[in-house]
C-alpha cells in the first residue's frame, strides 16, 4: 500500500454547479476512499407546512428544484390528492404527464450540456442549451412560466392547452428529435467521448440497487427501476420502455439520458395523439387526514414525497427524499478505484443536484 | 393509480433484525424519515421491492437512542445523520458519523420544534 494523502474536492469547483465536499484518500493518483460532506444549503422548505396552508404550500414544493420543479407540484399534488381520494380529470392526467416529459427533456439536455462542457465540448454544449430553449419556449407557451411554471394544484391542472398548441408542439417534437441526432451521435459514438467515459466511476448492478441508487445511476448498471412503470398520471395509458445499460460506467449513465430523449418525445407525441376532451380540474373541499407515500419519475430518478395531515389546512408532515440524496452513497462506491483525474466526470455522471437534495 | 403501500409498527429493538430481514428478501431502502406527532417521533423505514412499498415504523422518544441500520445498508447513513440533526435523536454505530455536521443549520435540532402560523 502507498502513502495515502486527502485532497478536497469542492464545495467549489469549476464543474460543479451547486456545492457538495468530498473527502478523496488517494494512493498515488487512485481514489481509495471518498467521504462526502453536504449541508451548504439547507433551507428547511419542509417546515414551511407548519406556515403555509396545504393548497398553497405546493408553489413551496415546487421551488425545491429549480430544475424538475414541474414533477414536485405534480407528486406533491398527487399525495395529497390519495390521501383525499380525489379522482383527477384524465384530460389533467395527460397535461401533467406531457408537461413532466418536458421537464425531462429541459433537464437532460441541460445536463448533457453541462457534461459536455465538463469534458471541454465547448461548441456542443452550446448545441444542447440551444435546443434546451425550445423546449423552455414550449414551457413558457403553455403554463407561463419557463423552469417554474405554477400550473399544478391539488384537483389538476391550473391551464389547459389549445389543441392547435398541440399540433404545433408535435411539430416542434419532430424537428427537435432529426436535430438530436447530431446531438446524441457526439455522446454515443464520438471516440474521444468514448475514451474519456467508459471504464469511468464503474456501479456494479447489485451495488446500485442494494445503496439505494435511482435514475439513469441506477438504469445504467442494469438495475430497471423507472417509476412511471407505477402508471401514476396517464402513464399507465401509454406505451414505453425504461432505457438500461449494463456497463454501469459514466458512459452508461450518459447513454441512458440520451437515449431518454428519444423516449420522452414518444410520450409526448402518445399523450398529444391520446389525449381526450374535457376538464381539467375539480373542486377540492377539506383538508387531507391521513397519509401517504407518492412517488414519481425525476430526470434523476426517483422521488418520494410523504405527507401526513390531519385534517387541518396546514399539513403535519412533508417529507421529500430526492434522486440526488440518495444517489450519494452509490457515488461514494463508484468514485473508489477512480484516476483523480476522472472524479469531476464521475461526480457530474450522476447529475447532482444539491440544492434538491438538501431541499 | 394508487400504488401499493403497507405499515408495520416495530419496536426499537426489532429494527435491525427486521431491516436485515427486508435485505435478505430482495427489497431496496428507498428512505428513512422522521415525523414528529405529539411529543413522540415516528420514523419510518421505507422498502421497495417490484413498486411495492413497505414500511416499518418505530414511535420513539426524543431520548431515545435508535440503533444504525447502516450495517445492513450502507446508504441508510444520509438518513440517519440527517435526523439526528434535524431532530436531535441519537443514532449508535453508523457507518459514517458527521457528529451533528451534516447539515449546516442556524439553529440547533430545528425540526424537533412546532413553529405556529404566528412565527412563536
Amino acid at each position: 500500500m502507498g502513502k495515502q494523502i486527502t485532497v478536497p474536492f469542492g464545495p467549489q469547483h469549476p464543474v460543479l454547479p451547486e456545492p457538495i465536499h468530498l473527502d478523496l484518500v488517494l494512493e498515488d493518483e487512485t481514489v481509495v476512499d471518498a467521504i462526502p460532506s453536504i449541508g451548504y444549503v439547507h433551507r428547511g422548505l419542509e417546515k414551511l407546512v407548519e406556515k403555509r396552508e396545504y393548497p398553497e404550500y405546493i408553489y413551496v414544493a415546487e421551488r425545491i428544484c429549480g430544475i424538475c420543479s414541474y414533477i414536485h407540484s405534480n407528486t406533491y399534488a398527487e399525495c395529497i390528492e390519495q390521501i383525499m381520494h380525489i379522482e383527477i380529470p384524465e384530460r389533467a392526467q395527460y397535461l401533467r404527464t406531457i408537461w413532466s416529459e418536458y421537464s425531462r427533456l429541459h433537464s437532460h439536455l441541460l445536463w448533457l450540456g453541462l457534461f459536455a462542457d465538463g469534458m471541454g465540448f465547448e461548441s456542443v454544449f452550446m448545441n444542447a442549451w440551444r435546443l434546451r430553449e425550445h423546449i423552455l419556449d414550449d414551457m413558457e407557451a403553455t403554463t407561463g412560466g419557463r423552469v417554474i411554471q405554477g400550473v399544478c394544484k391539488v384537483g389538476g391542472v391550473r391551464k389547459d392547452i389549445a389543441p392547435e398548441k398541440l399540433d404545433e408542439m408535435l411539430k416542434g417534437l419532430k424537428n427537435l428529435e432529426h436535430e438530436l441526432h447530431d446531438l446524441t451521435d457526439v455522446f454515443l459514438n464520438d471516440a474521444s467521448v468514448i475514451h474519456r467515459l467508459k471504464g469511468a466511476g464503474v456501479l456494479k448492478t447489485e451495488d446500485a440497487y442494494y445503496l439505494g441508487a435511482v435514475g439513469p445511476t441506477a438504469r445504467g448498471s442494469g438495475v430497471p427501476i423507472d417509476i412511471r412503470q407505477t402508471g401514476y398520471a396517464a402513464y399507465g395509458k401509454i406505451n414505453f420502455k425504461p432505457v438500461v445499460e449494463s456497463s454501469g460506467d459514466s458512459y452508461a449513465r450518459c447513454a441512458v439520458r440520451a437515449k431518454e430523449l428519444y423516449t420522452s418525445i414518444d410520450i409526448i407525441e402518445q399523450c398529444i395523439k391520446k389525449i381526450p376532451e374535457g376538464p381539467v380540474d375539480v373542486k377540492v373541499t377539506g383538508a387531507p387526514d391521513g397519509e401517504f407515500f407518492a412517488r414519481a419519475e425525476q430526470p434523476r430518478g426517483e422521488v418520494v414525497h410523504y405527507i401526513k395531515g390531519n385534517g387541518k389546512k396546514n399539513l403535519v408532515r412533508h417529507r421529500v427524499r430526492t434522486p440526488t440524496f440518495t444517489n450519494i452513497p452509490p457515488l461514494v462506491t463508484l468514485l473508489k478505484g477512480c484516476q483523480l483525474a476522472d472524479v469531476p466526470i464521475v461526480v457530474l455522471s450522476i447529475d447532482p443536484c444539491i440544492g434538491c437534495a438538501e431541499r | 393509480m394508487a400504488q401499493e403501500q403497507v405499515t408495520v409498527p416495530i419496536s426499537v429493538g426489532e429494527l435491525v433484525e427486521r431491516t436485515a430481514q427486508m435485505k435478505k428478501n430482495g427489497c431496496r431502502l428507498v428512505q428513512i424519515g422522521c415525523t414528529k406527532v405529539g411529543d413522540d417521533y415516528e420514523i419510518n423505514y421505507l422498502f421497495d421491492k417490484e413498486f411495492a412499498l413497505t414500511n416499518l415504523r418505530i414511535t420513539v422518544k426524543q431520548d431515545t437512542v435508535i440503533p444504525s441500520v447502516s450495517s445492513v445498508y450502507f446508504g441508510a447513513f444520509v438518513y440517519e445523520n440527517e435526523i439526528h440533526d434535524l431532530y436531535g435523536i441519537a443514532v449508535t454505530g453508523m457507518n459514517i458519523d458527521f457528529g451533528g455536521h451534516f447539515y449546516r443549520t442556524t439553529i440547533k435540532t430545528p425540526f424537533a420544534v412546532t413553529i405556529t402560523k404566528e412565527g412563536s
